[in-house]
């Protein structure tokens, strides 16, 4: 975000300027402290063993750093009755995000270009209907999704997933490609077209490659969304295609034998981190994402 | 010949002058089905007998009768009512306060904004989980403050099932009030800075310049943030799965979790379908007139 030339409300005015500021910079870093607590909490938890746990407090710090939990959490924790961690949920989740985020993108892109640099009558009729479908309670399809995808043959699997997290998606990436698009001359298209340039042609020449930000941001969005779903994994698969967010679940409130909280932490942060290093390396564009994501809801 | 063109030259005339709606017309097929047909079939399905399996005989609307005969699903409504009132007035109070102070010409601005931010990258079962395990009263805070010495310190909303629903709202605070943060910042940031300027040569002092300058025309803001939050707080699921399972006994039930135990674990699909459709009607009663006048604004 720019800076402004001219300073905040906050002017230089001696002691009390520093007094001001003072106490800004300590709201500041108590609501740091806020926000970080937590992920404290979890890394400082996931690192002691079971016994310093039962010894000391939330807040007291591991004397004897050990990663047992994450190792246990990796590949030997149980998920219901299987005993392998959360590594082949983690696989299942990668297999599941990684070509949904492509195909929703891809056809978003398309969708949005379609709808925007060629226009038709309607066009605004049909953009309005499917963004739509970005709004709705997912509750709403879960019964006839749940039908359709046992008639397709894909119930309980990560195909199925791929191909629900496509088709929800495509309101969201549909509408950060066309909000892009619309801000996009017409000028140079209009110089392809008398060119004699096709539809595709154009796309991939032309508008593919000045999309590069909406790319960047669509994908960011689409990732972290999927990543972190819940309800379609847990609606639609059946133990072994389960995604990491619902085996992550089944480990931290399954009731059968001793609560392992360091595992439960270690299994949490496991699951966080692919959007976490995403969010890090790319927090700009994950900002824009969710502003974008302004008139999305 | 030149004059009339080759049938095929005319096929494929018209093809590249109609690809662009052959592109989009699966698409929108998909969309057809996939959102407005699953639509129409779970609003049928609530005017049928349906339990375990889907029947198709229609029965008007006696499920809804049953809906609204069930004790839990009154709890349901309460919950979320309470829920989203407090986490959209504390998140937009968070909100709006982070981003005032963070548009002083901070230094290491971005560094606390991308601390503020963090937690909307995690998936509201990890945010369960941690929170879980602070609010946990025999090890969490309770515990901690119990060894600090106060020893008749309680803190057991966790499982109180008259405050269960306050963890709720505690949990997806933390998650998702730097969001508001980040909407409210972008605002100021498109304020013009000439009307500061004029302000402050005018010698308003900052308390007045913010509340009766900067934030009546951040009006659309609130708008739109209270409508991100409010959608949020309708679909919150995962959430309440994580930190309380809906628990004690159904206490912290929500719309979300009702329709899903009564679809997947209760077999009453008729009741199931008809607290689904009363949850889109909700959405849509906050979202369509949004959506029009946003996209009547920016001239579609």
């Amino acid at each position: 975000m720019r800076q402004r030339s001219i300073g905040g409300i906050v002017r230089p005015k001696g002691w009390h300027n520093v007094l001001m500021r003072g106490s800004l910079f300590l709201v500041l870093g108590l609501f740091c402290l806020y926000y970080l607590f937590p992920l404290i909490v979890m890394a400082s938890t996931s690192l002691k063993s079971l016994a310093e746990i039962r010894e000391g407090t939330l807040l007291s710090l591991p004397r004897a750093i050990t990663f047992e939990a994450w190792g246990k959490a990796w590949d030997s924790a149980c998920v219901g009755v299987r005993c392998d961690g959360l590594k082949p949920f983690m696989w299942n989740s990668v297999a599941m995000a990684v070509p949904a985020v492509l195909l929703s993108t891809t056809l978003g892109a398309i969708n949005g270009y379609a709808l925007t640099k060629w226009r038709f009558p309607g066009a605004d009729w049909i953009f309005a209907m499917i963004l739509f479908g970005a709004f709705i309670p997912f509750q709403v399809i879960l019964l006839p999704m749940a039908r359709t995808l046992g008639q397709l043959g894909l119930a309980g699997t990560v195909t199925g997933l791929i191909l629900v997290h496509t088709v929800y998606g495509l309101a969201f990436t549909t509408l950060f490609f066309r909000n892009f698009f619309v801000g996009v001359s017409d000028g140079i298209l209009q110089a392809a077209k008398v060119d004699g340039a096709g539809f595709f042609r154009i796309f991939f020449q032309i508008v593919l490659p000045m999309s590069i930000p909406a790319i960047v941001v669509t994908v960011i969005w689409q990732f972290t969304q999927i990543w972190n779903d819940f309800l379609f994994g847990v609606a639609f698969t059946i133990g072994d295609s389960n995604p990491v967010t619902v085996a992550l679940n089944n480990v931290v409130n399954t009731s059968t034998g001793v609560k392992e909280y360091n595992v439960d932490m270690a299994a949490a942060i496991i699951a966080a981190l692919p959007t976490m290093l995403v969010y890090v390396v790319a927090g700009a564009w994950f900002v824009r994402g969710l502003s974008a994501g302004a008139v999305k809801g | 010949m030149a004059d009339t063109p080759s049938l095929r030259l005319r096929t494929e005339r018209w093809l590249e002058r109609r690809l662009p709606q052959i592109v989009v017309l699966p698409l929108f097929a998909l969309s057809l089905f996939f959102v407005y047909g699953f639509i129409v079939w779970t609003a049928y399905i609530s005017m049928t007998p349906s339990r375990i399996m889907p029947v198709y005989d229609f029965i008007g609307f006696s499920q809804y009768d049953r809906l609204w005969a069930t004790p839990r699903w009154y709890v349901a409504i309460k919950n979320l009512f309470i829920f989203s009132s407090l986490f959209i007035a504390i998140s937009m109070v968070i909100g709006i306060l982070l981003a005032i102070l963070l548009d002083q010409r901070v230094r290491a601005e971005g560094l606390i904004r991308t601390i503020y931010l963090y937690p909307m990258a995690l998936s509201f079962i990890v945010t369960g989980t941690v929170w879980k395990w602070i609010l946990n009263p025999g090890l969490g805070i309770e515990r901690y403050m119990r060894e600090m010495g106060f020893e008749n310190f309680t803190f057991d909303w966790l499982v109180n099932s008259d405050y269960a629903i306050y963890t709720l709202v505690i949990a997806a605070v933390w998650q998702s009030s730097g969001y508001a943060m980040a909407l409210f910042l972008a605002g100021l940031r498109s304020v013009d800075d000439e009307i500061l300027k004029a302000a402050a040569v005018d010698g308003a002092s900052p308390w007045k310049t913010y509340t009766s300058i900067v934030l009546p025309i951040l009006r659309p803001v609130f708008l739109s943030t209270v409508i991100i939050l409010a959608h949020l707080a309708i679909k919150s699921f995962d959430l309440v799965v994580a930190l309380t399972g809906g628990g004690p006994g159904y206490a912290t039930d929500m719309p979300a979790t009702f329709m899903y135990a009564f679809a997947f674990q209760r077999s009453e699909l008729g009741v199931a379908a008809a607290s689904a459709t009363m949850m889109l009607m909700t959405i849509i009663a906050i979202i369509v007139p949004y959506l029009y006048s946003e996209l009547r604004k920016t001239g579609r």
